[in-house]
């Protein structure tokens, strides 16, 4: 189990590194354009030139990585070049807003998705046929599109939800509910149809496994064999399934922030991009990554408790 | 050739046909759109902002006067070849590399593999972010990057379909045959994931567009661009001054976006027809052609003109098993045998109510200690005749050991929770009575078994459990399904003795499934032959091993007698 851990941690911290270093020859391996983008069109090349030098960009590009990777070892990913504060400080002030909305929001998925997805699987029927048309609903309504539908109808024409903002909890735990609930239903809605779909498969293929009949011959309810032995043999594709969907919803997010005007880690990628801050840039990427990369470490985690293979050895 | 049946039935589908038509037409505007524009889509007129649907202005105008109606027409091809394009991306990098790392497997493979999971990893908003940051605000530039991010759908699935086909016969064939290796990829296996690869292109061109839109709708597209999601930005920003404005360019995604998955869903629907069921066939079609035997009730197992069938596609009811009848007695052991598809599973799994959920009952009756099993109105065994009688009366011992314990519980779990529910036992209790069970098997170390996961125990040993636990409630009926197929000649004969041993300890009433003559022989008193889901002949064991009536039955005797075994040796050996 160890062994298997430290494997994934080492993969996961590859990936980060042939990440982030691909980003950075990417994003800056034409300065002059970010020159442009920061001057605007009608820069002339002193003026390009000058700026090149004000924020390191005349050096080589390879001396320039190091020295970003040397400092972000370190913990320390730049000043930003908008505002002049430390990227860092600056995430992690947007982070906790992207954090209560996409985890709240991926749990009550997942709640969703496997009740429904089972009851598909298990009951058929006219529930099985809602999860399907869901299905076809939720991939053709982008989850935006239904954030701004539930701007117009529950906020706009209706004044039962704030259409933005962001209430802090310690402020006012309701308030903080309310600015939360339409963020949080467009993503929710936007993820759990496809999910469902997916874990109905899972059911379904899990039920026509032999031990499912022998346990029936046996004499026990399927009510038991349903919630202990197929959920459980369901669960690694459940998590699977949900976890690309929380990858998923951290690029949902950055429209929803958007829409409902959240100062969250979306919101500031969209800024940074606007405005072409690249160390900003580079530290939203960076920082995405890890979460990607804790999420696909946790799903292993479970997945390795789940399966007594692996829990065993 | 496939393809093209398939499409044929595409196009039967009603949803199927909705989605051809709607596809159509979004790529005809795509294309002619300009034509059909009234006005010029990106001419602002200060004098006509924000007005209504008139005959001058179809769908209105926006917040700077341009014609929405012209907008919408004309954005449809910004809007098709940001879908075209990522496909086309994703189509020309996952593909090839799909073809090659399932042809040739080992290195290529493994970095193509982790090359997918990477990309998959990565959240694609936040790349595309990024890459904006830099390559500027063309929404084309931004579509080539999401193609790159989204190949590995392709790959993986042009990997799985060529590492399915690789070894097929007929590629080994052509390779035998001196074609060379690309040849044999681009003939054969491409002709195998085309129709995948259609669903998929669906699949990730509503992808694309959502996208496409999500990024202009966020404003970082080409704002002199006309799209659909400029149009919806333009909405969003007026959407305290004219909601409306959101509704037309939304309905277009929308309805596209349907389309698309629409079309992937029916396509693959034609494809796997012959799985899919149209209509049930009426459970009573059948039962007034064959009168069916009253029940005496004196026999523990009573089935009479019992057929079963499965609902096809074209409605028709394909029968499995036919007009088979047949009783057991209480301390008796009556074979089934026949060769795979003869219906003897099928007729085993009928009397516990164990048939696939589509499976009917067309006809006959079951009948247990006298009381009914088939429920007249349904054409299934009654779920509450069955409650009583599961795990309590009647138990299964299956054919694959491996596959019917739950992987993920261990062997004393799965042993003491149904005899906790059906005998009412405590848990420590439940525990003794299975370690002695376990005994009774021939099981040397239960405590260390008892703890064990299936993954640890060898097949012989998990067949002996199942039949530790078939046997725990102490049954009046086992149904065997080809119990030692499975196992190792030696493991075979142990398995028997087993349960020859509990039959006459506990006085069970066996049937015993088998394709195998030598195990009816050694084990049965009865037989029944089966051949294409009907009764061949059936009797006493010795007299059909001795004189077979039927042909069928002589020729099942000696295709397993290979010229080795001679007949009278078995029969006599029963005899003696």
């Amino acid at each position: 189990m160890l062994r298997f851990l430290a494997k994934r941690l080492v993969s996961g911290l590859s990936l980060l590194f042939v990440i982030s270093t691909a980003t950075y020859f990417l994003i800056y391996s034409s300065s002059s354009n970010i020159a442009i983008n920061i001057l605007g069109e009608g820069a002339t090349p002193d003026q390009i030139k000058l700026k090149d030098a004000q924020l390191g960009l005349n050096q080589p590009l390879t001396t320039r990585y190091l020295h970003w990777l040397q400092h972000a070892l370190t913990g320390n990913f730049g000043i930003s070049w908008i505002n002049n504060d430390s990227v860092v400080s600056e995430i992690a002030r947007r982070l906790p807003v992207t954090l209560t909305l996409v985890l709240i929001a991926i749990a009550l998925a997942a709640l969703f998705a496997t009740i429904l997805g089972t009851l598909a699987a298990v009951r058929g029927g006219w529930i099985d046929k809602c999860v399907q048309i869901g299905g076809v609903l939720g991939f053709a309504i982008p989850g935006f599109l239904l954030a701004i539908f539930l701007i117009e109808f529950l906020a706009i024409k209706h004044h039962i939800f704030p259409a933005t903002g962001w209430v802090k909890f310690g402020d006012s735990p309701y308030n903080w509910l309310r600015s939360i609930t339409l963020p949080i239903v467009s993503l929710v809605l936007a993820t759990v149809t496809s999910a469902a779909q997916q874990i109905r498969s899972a059911v379904k293929t899990v039920l026509e496994r032999d031990f499912v009949r022998t346990l029936t011959s046996r004499g026990l309810s399927r009510r038991e064999i349903i919630l202990r032995h197929v959920l459980r043999s369901a669960a690694p594709t459940g998590l699977t399934v949900l976890s690309l969907q929380f990858i998923g919803m951290l690029g949902g997010t950055v429209i929803i922030e958007h829409i409902f005007a959240l100062p969250g880690m979306g919101d500031l990628a969209v800024n940074a991009t606007t405005s072409s801050d690249t160390p900003l840039i580079m530290g939203i990427v960076v920082f995405t990554v890890i979460i990607v990369i804790i999420v696909n470490l946790v799903v292993d985690l479970l997945n390795g408790w789940l399966n007594p293979k692996v829990r065993v050895q | 050739m496939k393809l093209k049946v398939a499409m044929q039935r595409l196009l039967k589908n009603p949803l199927g046909l909705f989605s051809v038509i709607v596809i159509g037409f979004v790529i005809f505007l795509a294309i002619f759109g300009n034509l059909l524009s009234r006005y010029n889509a990106n001419t602002p007129d200060i004098l006509h902002i924000s007005q209504g649907i008139s005959a001058k202005h179809w769908l209105g105008t926006d917040s700077v006067g341009r014609d929405v109606y012209s907008r919408l027409i004309v954005g449809t091809r910004t809007t098709m070849i940001a879908a075209l394009l990522v496909s086309l991306t994703a189509i020309v990098i996952g593909v090839p590399s799909g073809l090659l790392a399932g042809y040739y497997g080992k290195k290529i493979d493994a970095v193509g593999s982790w090359i997918a999971n990477m990309l998959m990893s990565l959240p694609a908003m936040i790349v595309l972010l990024s890459v904006r940051a830099t390559l500027g605000s063309s929404i084309y530039m931004s579509m080539l990057v999401f193609g790159i991010i989204i190949a590995p759908g392709f790959f993986r699935l042009t990997r799985t379909a060529v590492m399915g086909v690789r070894n097929e016969l007929y590629v080994d064939a052509a390779r035998v045959s001196g074609l060379s290796d690309t040849r044999i990829i681009v003939r054969h296996i491409l002709s195998v994931v085309r129709a995948p690869l259609i669903i998929q292109i669906a699949i990730v061109s509503g992808i694309a567009i959502s996208l496409q839109s999500g990024l202009e709708f966020l404003g970082l597209g080409d704002p002199k661009m006309v799209s659909w999601g400029v149009m919806l930005n333009d909405g969003f920003r007026n959407i305290y001054i004219d909601p409306t404005l959101i509704i037309w360019p939304a309905i277009a995604i929308a309805l596209t976006m349907a389309s698309l998955v629409l079309f992937g869903n029916a396509f693959r629907d034609a494809l796997e027809d012959s799985k899919k069921i149209f209509s049930k066939a009426k459970p009573d079609a059948l039962v007034a052609k064959t009168p069916i035997l009253q029940h005496s009730g004196e026999h523990l197992l009573e089935v009479s003109n019992l057929a079963i069938g499965y609902p096809q596609a074209n409605g028709e009811l394909r029968q499995v098993v036919r007009n088979v009848s047949f009783h057991v007695d209480r301390g008796e052991v009556l074979g089934i045998v026949g060769e795979s598809g003869s219906g003897k599973t099928q007729t085993a799994f009928s009397i516990l109510g164990l048939l696939p959920s589509n499976a009917q009952i067309v006809s006959g009756r079951i009948t247990f200690s006298g009381e009914s099993l088939v429920s007249p109105e349904t054409g299934k065994i009654s779920d509450s005749a069955m409650h009583s009688l599961r795990g309590k009366k009647i138990a299964y011992i299956p054919q694959e050991p491996m596959s019917n314990l739950d992987p993920n519980f261990t062997i004393g779990h799965q042993l003491v929770r149904p005899m906790m529910k059906v005998l009412g036992l405590s848990k420590s209790g439940a525990k003794a009575k299975a370690l002695s069970l376990m005994q009774t098997v021939g099981i040397n170390n239960p405590e260390r078994v008892f703890a064990s996961y299936p993954h640890e125990i060898s097949g012989g040993m998990a067949q002996r459990i199942l039949i530790a636990g078939a046997v725990s409630c102490e049954p009046d009926l086992l149904i065997a399904d080809e119990p030692t197929t499975a196992l190792d000649v030696t493991i075979q004969a142990e398995v028997l003795d087993l349960l020859r041993n509990l039959q006459s300890e506990l006085k069970m009433g066996i049937l015993l499934v088998t394709h195998n003559f030598g195990v009816v022989a050694d084990l049965c008193d009865r037989v029944l032959v089966m051949q294409n889901g009907e009764m061949v002949e059936s009797g006493n064991v010795r007299e059909i091993l001795k004189s077979p009536a039927q042909g069928y039955t002589q020729e099942l005797l000696n295709s397993m007698l290979v010229d080795r075994t001679p007949l009278e040796y078995l029969t006599q050996a029963k005899g003696a």
